[in-house]
């Protein structure tokens, strides 16, 4: 058992790394702030390559793996949570399902600009009343002629307005259940698609939060991703895949954390010494650092499977379980070493406190990840 | 076009400190970098690839750690990487590495040779100009900006306070400053390549047509006699008065100091 990065991986993180710092770092107070969705940053990592990751160099892609697409999210969210998540719902969600379902007419037609770096993606399947009963699906879907038409709304949906490419999830069949739900990519621009406001967050507040609106919506008969009713199977396997992206998010806004925690107590003194003198702060980085040690196997090894081509479901939502978790408690730690300070802005510790937040709840919450690994356990 | 662009792995000289009590260069635990102006060179071959279409080759001298540096440029976009390396051309001072270089280069074909204008780890910036000389052809420094016209490069060179316009016949050597621009990054895909499709070319000193007596410690005839840490400067004195006065009290202080 070899638990070391491969060179390629360690170069490939010193790019992401150093890509993070000039480029990412300097925008991450400002677009929190004014929740403004950072297009320049977003068109950089488009022209390097960084939005198809994981893809296939056949459509456009870099041809690497999960595990390095996981090392980008880290670093990223290492500087800046917002500019994470939306790489994570571009490459995992958007371009993912399509990448795992689309017919090679599809993958011409929308991968390659996904991959490429001259679309952006997104992925929407969470409803107003559809949200972790994701088989509540309002939305409809029929076909009518050489089109399928398309009534309903999406809330919460990351990269909303940004994005050129949605796979968005319709009941096709309402008295089927969950093997009603077909999956369909729509492009920005169609008649019929609108978007509602930007929705204002407690955290990654760059990021593009809107509703989606589809009303009469029309899209030619071969944007059905995958088989009709079998929608619900491509949101769980597509997720599956997001947790990989989130879990990554989570472990790289902990390490942020630590990084800015451990310059801080150096620094700060108090009873004339450093606070990192004290055994109080000792034991609390020890305790952070380990946690975030144990979430990143955690985090690798899910995204290892997913490279062999393993069943890693139950390890996603382990992965994802875990990183969250240490991501609130490690700044929320993080938050109470700095003190005072730490609840200022400029500190940027409270932002990272607000942005680890979200990353127990959305692409399934805690809760769902503790049914999905005690459902492999019982089974 | 053929390009050939000589890049060096140095220690990152902005972590990088003086053992106060030897005066030599702590090396250990410095992380070891692309020259910043052999990167530029590279970013301005790979530029005239992407608008004239060109194959760029990169060559350095060094220990097998440096392939790192050549893995970065092909991660960047180069197309061929040598590594000369050999235990014999250790300790070469700059007419030695020239004389190994220009050796190694004259096996290849090229247009264009594009170096860095100087190493910051020895700040020579002898070797390019060396390498030009050892081939024969012409050889145009402190390249700020350049561009081909037909068979010339024509290159903005700069001088303290002016530039220069300067052209030449290809082939010819150029060297380049950082201002040149700013070098692109790798890209994910371009490193995944870098370590597992293509090929370093390594060779050794059978493989390098250069004389004996121009390599290594015994062909260096420079000898680097003690290094020390430059003496800080003191904080300079900052005069808030009017233009006459604050030029007789600059005079004042200026014949105080003898220097006047």
């Amino acid at each position: 058992m070899d638990f070391s990065l491969k060179n390629e991986y360690e170069m490939a993180r010193t790019l992401f790394r150093d890509f993070a710092q000039k480029e990412v770092a300097p925008l991450a107070v400002e677009i929190d702030e004014n929740h403004r969705f950072p297009t320049e940053t977003l068109k950089k990592m488009q022209q390097n390559g960084f939005m198809g990751i994981p893809f296939s160099k056949e459509w456009g892609g870099q041809g690497c793996d999960y595990l390095t697409y996981v090392l980008a999210v880290e670093e990223i969210s290492k500087v800046c949570g917002t500019t994470g998540v939306i790489l994570s719902a571009h490459t995992s969600l958007g371009a993912g399902a399509i990448n795992e379902l689309g017919t090679p007419e599809q993958k011409e037609k929308f991968l390659r600009s996904l991959v490429d770096g001259r679309k952006l993606g997104a992925f929407a399947l969470t409803e107003p009343d559809a949200g972790t009963d994701a088989a509540g699906q309002q939305t409809k879907a029929v076909l009518d002629g050489d089109e399928w038409v398309i009534n309903g709304n999406k809330i919460f949906i990351t990269n909303a307005g940004e994005a050129d490419i949605y796979v968005v999830f319709a009941m096709t069949d309402k008295s089927a259940g969950t093997r009603g739900i077909s999956a369909f990519i729509v492009e920005k621009g169609t008649p019929g698609f609108e978007f509602g406001v930007n929705e204002k967050k407690m955290g990654i507040r760059g990021s593009a939060t809107r509703e989606l609106i589809f009303r009469d919506c029309r899209i030619p008969k071969e944007n059905l991703l995958g088989r009709e009713g079998k929608g619900f199977g491509v949101a769980m396997g597509t997720l599956d895949g997001g947790r990989i992206g989130i879990a990554a998010q989570a472990l790289g806004i902990a390490e942020g954390a630590l990084e800015k925690t451990i310059e801080y107590v150096k620094e700060r003194k108090q009873f004339g010494r450093p606070i990192s003198a004290f055994q109080n702060t000792q034991f609390t980085l020890a305790e952070m650092k380990t946690e975030i040690e144990a979430a990143r196997y955690l985090v690798y090894l899910a995204a290892s499977k997913f490279d062999k081509g393993e069943k890693f479901g139950t390890e996603a939502a382990m992965a994802k379980l875990k990183a969250s978790r240490v991501a609130s408690w490690v700044t929320d730690q993080a938050v109470q070493l700095h003190g005072g300070y730490g609840y200022i802005q400029d500190y940027e510790i409270e932002r990272m406190m607000r942005d680890a937040k979200i990353t127990e709840i959305y692409e399934g919450t805690s809760e769902v990840m503790l049914m999905v690994i005690s459902g492999a356990l019982l089974k | 076009m053929k390009i050939i662009v000589c890049i060096k792995q140095v220690p990152d000289t902005t972590e990088v400190r003086l053992d106060p009590k030897t005066g030599t260069l702590i090396r250990e635990g410095v992380p070891s970098i692309m020259n910043p102006d052999d990167k530029a060179g590279l970013e301005a071959a790979l530029r005239l690839k992407d608008e004239y279409g060109a194959h760029v080759s990169v060559i350095t001298m060094g220990p097998y750690q440096a392939k790192a540096v050549l893995r970065e440029a092909f991660a960047m976009g180069a197309d061929a990487a040598y590594l000369v390396t050999d235990r014999a051309f250790a300790a070469s001072d700059t007419w030695a590495t020239s004389s190994i270089l220009a050796g190694a280069i004259s096996k290849l074909e090229y247009d264009l040779i594009i170096t860095g204008r100087q190493a910051i780890d020895g700040d020579t910036a002898q070797v390019g100009p060396e390498i030009a000389e050892h081939l024969g052809i012409p050889n145009v420094s402190y390249a700020e900006e350049l561009h081909l016209e037909g068979d010339e490069i024509v290159v903005k060179r700069q001088f303290e306070d002016y530039s220069h316009l300067v052209r030449a016949k290809l082939p010819a050597l150029i060297t380049a400053m950082g201002e040149l621009n700013t070098p692109r990054y790798m890209t994910p895909g371009g490193i995944f390549d870098a370590f597992r499709a293509k090929e370093i070319v390594e060779w050794n000193r059978v493989d390098v047509p250069v004389d004996d007596g121009d390599i290594g410690y015994r062909g260096s005839p420079t000898r680097v006699v003690k290094s020390f840490p430059k003496t800080v400067k003191v904080p300079g004195m900052k005069i808030e008065e009017g233009v006459e006065e604050s030029a007789e009290f600059i005079l004042d202080k200026l014949k105080e100091k003898y220097l006047l």
